[in-house]
C-alpha cells in the first residue's frame, strides 16, 4: 500500500529514496511547503547559499567530485532565473544535477502573478528535460524519472518545476521501484564490430594517441582503470581534454600533458602528427581541435562516445562507437587481447623518441623571478607543498585556470573541479563549498582570479556557516587576465575594461566574513604563506599577488591549427589573423 | 619558435574520404513521432532555432490518441552533416520516439493540403474554376465574386495551382505543410 502524503512530503521521501544526502538551496514564497518537510527531517542536510547561482555550482562541485547527482532548491521567478547559469554549465560539462523550482499555484499560471516566470520555457534549452508538474500524484513519478535522466547516457541538468498547491494537495506516493525508466535507456554497449575495427587499425598504428576526456571520468572510476590498462599495456602516449584530467595519472610515464589552446607542445603535435587517433569520451571543442580542416590530417580517427551526436559533429572519425566508455573500454581490451595484444612496439618507439623532442622544448617553463611572484610558479610550489595530500581543486576562469591546469598534477579522477564547456567565472568558489561538502576531511583549494572570486564571493558566508574549511587561492593580477591577454594579442594593446579597478581587501574582506585572511607578494614568503593557508582549520582567503602581465602560453590562437602554436611572447607578433581574431 | 610539423594526408585519413558534393544542401523530410507532452513542439522548435537549422515545412497532430503519440513532420534544407546532426540532436530530445528520414528510407509519398480563396468575376472567374477542374481542386465555399479552392497534392502542385491562380485573383492562401509516409511496408 502507498502512503498518502503532501507534495512537499512527496518531494522529500524521493529525495531520500533516491539517496540524497545533501541538497543546495534557497528558500521563497513557491517552496516554502518543501522547506516546512525539510524542517521535519533529519536525513537530508539543506546547504544554504546565499544565491542561486552558488546552489548550482555547489551542486556540479558535490557531483564531479562524487559521482553522484548534485540536488537544487529554489523558488519561483528569480529564484529559478537565478539557476539558468549553473544549468547551462551542467549541461555543457555533462553533470547530473537535479533542480526542484517552486512555480505560482497551477490557477495563478499564465497571470503574471508574483514572482511567476515561465521557468519551464526558461530552461529548456539549458536542461537535458524539464517538467512542470501539475498534479501531486504525478510528482513522485517525476522525480524519480527526473533522476534516472540525470544520470544515465550523457549526464546532464534537469528540472521539475512544482506549482505550490501541487506541494499542498496530496496523493499516493510512487516508489522508485513502482517508475518505469524503460522509456529512457540510452546504449551503454558499444557495437563489437566497430570495436573490433577500431582494434585493427590500433593494432596497425604507428604513430598512436590516444586522446580523452570528461566522459572517461563520468563513466566511473573502473573506467579510468581501464584507461590506464589500455595506455600501459600499449605504450601508447596519451593527452586529455581539461575536462578529463586525473582519469590517467599526471606522474604515469605516457603522460604528454593536456590538449588545445593552452595544451603542451608535445600533446598538440602529436595530436597532430600522428597516424591513428583513439577519442576515448571527448568532444572535438573547439578549444580542442583549432582550425579544423587542419586538424591531425594523417590520422585514422576512432570516436568512443555516448552520445550519437557527438559523432561527426566537428571531426568526421572513422570508427564511432556509440556507448558507455567503461563497457567500450572493457570490450575494445578484450578484443585486443583476445587478438594477441598486439602494438607496432618498434615503431611505437620511434614515435616516442619523436615526442621526446618535443618534451625536450620545455613549453611550461617560464622566466621566474625573485622579486614578483610568478603565477606559474606560485602553483608550482602549491603543488609540491600539496601534492601528497587528499586534495580536491576547483577553478574559476581564466589565465589561473589554465595554469592551474598545466602546473598542477591529477592523478585521480574527480579531483579537480573546472568550467570547461562554458567557461563560468564564478564557478569556483561554490563549486569549492559543493566539495568540501561532500568530502569534509579532504583539503579543498578554489583556484580563483581576483575577478572571478568577485562573481560569487557572497558563498564566503556558506562556508563559514556550515564549517567548510575552503581555501582560496587567489592569483591575484588585478587584471581581466585572460581578457587582457586576448586585447594584448588581437586588439592592439588597448586594454578595454580589464583591468580591476578598486579590488576590496582581500584580507579584510575574509574577517568581515569570519574567515582567515593572507596576503603574500613576496616570493619569498610564498611558501610560508601556503603552509599557513593549509595550516588553519577554516576558510581562508589567500590574495596571491602576482605578475600583472603574464600570459598564459603555449597557445594555439583562435582559428590556428596545433602545429601553429605560440610559445612565448615573442612570437606574438602578427601570430593573429583577421579570420583568428573574429573567432571566439 | 613556431614548430612545424610536415602536413599531409594518407588515405587513412578521414579527410580523404570526404566527398566533395557534401557541401551542397538537401532537402529531407523527417517524420519525428513523440510523446503528446507538453512543450514537446518547443523542445523541437527550439531545437531548429537554437542550433541554426532550417525548417522548410512543420506539420504536427496527434496521431494516437489512446498512446499519447503524436507525428511532427519536418521538411529541412542542410548540408550531409547537417541533417545528420539534426537527426542526431532530435534523437536526444527525451520525448522523442523515433526519428525517420523519409527521404533516405526509400520511396515515400508526400502530400500537402492548400485552401485558396480566388477573387473574380466573368472571365477570370471560368478560367480559375477551368484550372481548378485540371488540378482536382475542390469548390468548399463559393459566392457571386469568390472561390475557396480545396487542393491536395505534392507540394510542388500546389505551387503551380499558387502561381496560376495568382493573376486570376487570388487573395489568401492557407497551407497546411507536409505529410509524409514511406510506401509499402
Ligand atoms: C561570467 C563570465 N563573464 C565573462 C567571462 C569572460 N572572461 C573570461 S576570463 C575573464 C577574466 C577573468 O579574470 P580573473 O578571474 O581575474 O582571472 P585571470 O584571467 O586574471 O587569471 C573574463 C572576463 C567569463 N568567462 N565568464
Ligand atoms: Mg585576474
Amino acid at each position: 500500500m502507498s502512503r498518502e502524503m503532501t507534495g512537499a512530503q512527496i518531494v522529500v521521501e524521493a529525495l531520500k529514496e533516491q539517496g540524497v544526502d545533501t541538497i543546495f538551496g534557497y528558500p521563497g514564497g513557491a517552496v516554502l511547503p518543501i522547506y516546512d518537510a525539510i524542517f521535519q527531517q533529519n536525513d537530508i542536510k539543506h546547504i544554504l547559499v546565499r544565491h542561486e547561482q552558488g546552489a548550482t555550482h555547489a551542486a556540479e562541485g558535490y557531483a564531479r567530485s562524487t559521482g553522484k547527482p548534485g540536488v537544487v532548491l529554489v523558488t519561483s521567478g528569480p529564484g529559478a532565473t537565478n539557476v539558468v547559469t549553473g544549468m547551462t554549465d551542467a549541461l555543457m560539462d555533462s553533470i547530473p544535477m537535479i533542480v526542484l523550482s517552486g512555480q505560482v499555484p497551477t490557477f495563478m499560471i499564465g497571470n503574471d502573478a508574483f514572482q511567476e516566470a515561465d521557468t519551464v520555457g526558461i530552461t529548456r534549452p539549458c536542461s537535458k528535460h524539464n517538467w512542470l508538474v501539475k498534479d501531486t500524484a504525478d510528482l513522485a513519478e517525476t522525480i524519480h524519472q527526473a533522476f534516472h535522466i540525470a544520470t544515465s547516457g550523457r549526464p546532464g541538468p534537469v528540472l521539475v518545476d512544482i506549482p505550490k498547491d501541487v506541494q499542498f494537495a496530496s496523493a499516493p506516493y510512487k516508489a522508485k521501484a513502482k517508475t518505469s525508466t524503460a522509456r529512457y535507456q540510452p546504449q551503454v554497449k558499444g557495437d563489437i564490430e566497430a570495436i573490433t575495427r577500431a582494434v585493427e587499425a590500433f593494432e596497425q598504428a604507428e604513430r598512436p594517441i590516444i586522446y580523452s576526456g570528461g566522459g572517461v571520468i563520468n563513466s566511473g572510476v573502473a573506467s579510468s582503470q581501464l584507461l590506464r590498462e589500455l595506455v600501459t599495456s600499449s605504450n601508447s602516449p596519451i593527452t586529455s581534454t581539461l575536462m578529463g584530467l586525473g582519469a590517467y595519472p599526471a606522474s604515469g610515464d605516457n603522460w604528454l600533458g593536456m590538449l588545445g589552446m593552452h595544451g603542451t607542445v608535445e600533446a598538440n603535435l602529436a595530436m597532430h602528427g600522428c597516424d591513428f587517433m583513439l577519442c576515448v569520451g571527448a568532444r572535438f571543442d573547439d578549444r580542442i581541435t583549432g582550425r579544423t580542416d587542419a586538424f591531425s590530417p594523417d590520422s585514422f580517427k576512432v570516436h568512443m562516445d555516448i552520445d550519437p551526436s557527438s559523432i561527426n559533429k566537428i571531426i568526421r572519425v572513422d570508427v564511432p562507437i556509440i556507448g558507455d566508455i567503461g563497457h567500450i573500454l572493457e570490450d575494445f581490451l578484450k578484443v585486443w587481447k583476445a587478438r594477441g595484444r598486439k602494438t607496432k612496439s618498434a615503431a611505437i618507439k620511434k614515435w616516442w623518441s619523436q615526442i621526446n623532442e618535443w618534451q625536450a622544448r620545455n613549453c611550461l617553463d617560464f622566466t621566474n623571478s625573485d622579486t614578483i611572484i610568478k603565477p606559474q610558479h606560485a602553483l608550482q610550489r602549491l603543488e609540491e607543498l600539496t601534492k601528497n595530500m587528499d586534495r580536491y581543486i576547483t577553478t574559476e576562469v581564466g589565465q589561473h585556470q589554465m595554469w592551474a591546469a598545466q602546473y598542477l598534477n591529477f592523478d585521480d579522477p574527480h579531483r579537480f573541479m573546472t568550467s570547461g564547456g562554458l567557461g563560468t567565472m564564478g564557478y569556483g568558489l561554490p563549486a569549492s563549498v559543493g566539495v568540501q561538502v561532500a568530502h569534509p576531511e579532504a583539503l579543498v583549494i578554489n583556484i580563483a582570479g581576483d575577478a572571478s572570486f568577485q562573481m560569487n564571493m557572497q558563498e564566503m558566508a556558506t562556508a563559514i556557516q556550515f564549517n567548510l574549511p575552503v581555501k582560496q587561492f587567489i592569483l591575484n593580477n588585478e587584471r581581466l587576465g585572460m581578457v587582457r591577454q586576448w586585447q594584448q594579442l588581437l586588439h592592439g594593446e588597448r586594454y578595454s575594461q580589464s583591468w580591476s579597478e578598486s579590488l576590496p581587501d582581500f584580507v579584510k574582506l575574509a574577517e568581515a566574513f569570519g574567515a582567515k585572511g593572507i596576503l603574500v607578494s613576496d616570493p619569498a614568503d610564498l611558501d610560508e604563506a601556503i603552509k599557513e593557508m593549509l595550516a588553519y582549520d577554516g576558510p581562508v582567503i589567500l590574495d596571491c599577488v602576482v605578475e600583472k602581465h603574464e600570459n598564459c602560453f603555449p597557445m594555439i590562437p583562435s582559428g590556428k591549427a596545433h602545429n601553429e602554436m605560440i610559445l612565448c611572447d615573442e612570437e606574438t607578433a602578427d601570430a593573429i589573423d583577421a579570420a583568428g581574431k573574429s573567432r571566439v | 619558435m613556431t614548430l612545424h610539423l610536415k602536413k599531409g594526408s594518407s588515405r587513412k585519413s578521414a579527410y580523404d574520404l570526404k566527398n566533395p558534393l557534401d557541401e551542397l544542401e538537401e532537402t529531407h523530410t523527417l517524420a519525428v513521432l513523440v510523446d503528446n507532452e507538453a512543450g514537446v513542439l518547443a523542445r523541437v522548435i527550439g531545437l531548429f532555432s537554437g542550433r541554426g537549422y532550417n525548417i522548410d515545412s512543420l506539420t504536427v497532430a496527434e496521431t494516437d490518441a489512446e498512446g499519447h503519440r503524436s507525428r511532427i513532420t519536418i521538411v529541412t534544407t542542410g548540408t550531409p552533416a547537417v541533417i545528420e546532426q539534426i537527426k542526431a540532436q532530435l534523437g536526444l530530445i527525451i520525448p522523442v520516439y523515433r526519428v525517420n528520414d523519409l527521404t533516405v528510407e526509400g520511396p515515400s509519398v508526400e502530400r500537402e493540403m492548400a485552401l485558396l480563396k480566388v477573387a473574380g468575376k466573368g472571365e477570370k472567374r471560368v478560367e480559375a474554376m477551368r484550372l481548378a477542374d485540371i488540378f482536382r481542386a475542390n469548390v468548399v465555399d463559393s459566392t457571386l465574386e469568390s472561390f475557396v479552392f480545396e487542393i491536395t497534392g505534392a507540394p510542388e502542385k500546389i505551387d503551380a495551382f499558387t502561381d496560376l491562380m495568382r493573376p486570376l485573383g487570388l487573395c489568401d492562401i492557407a497551407r497546411t505543410g507536409v505529410a509524409a509516409m514511406a510506401r509499402g511496408i
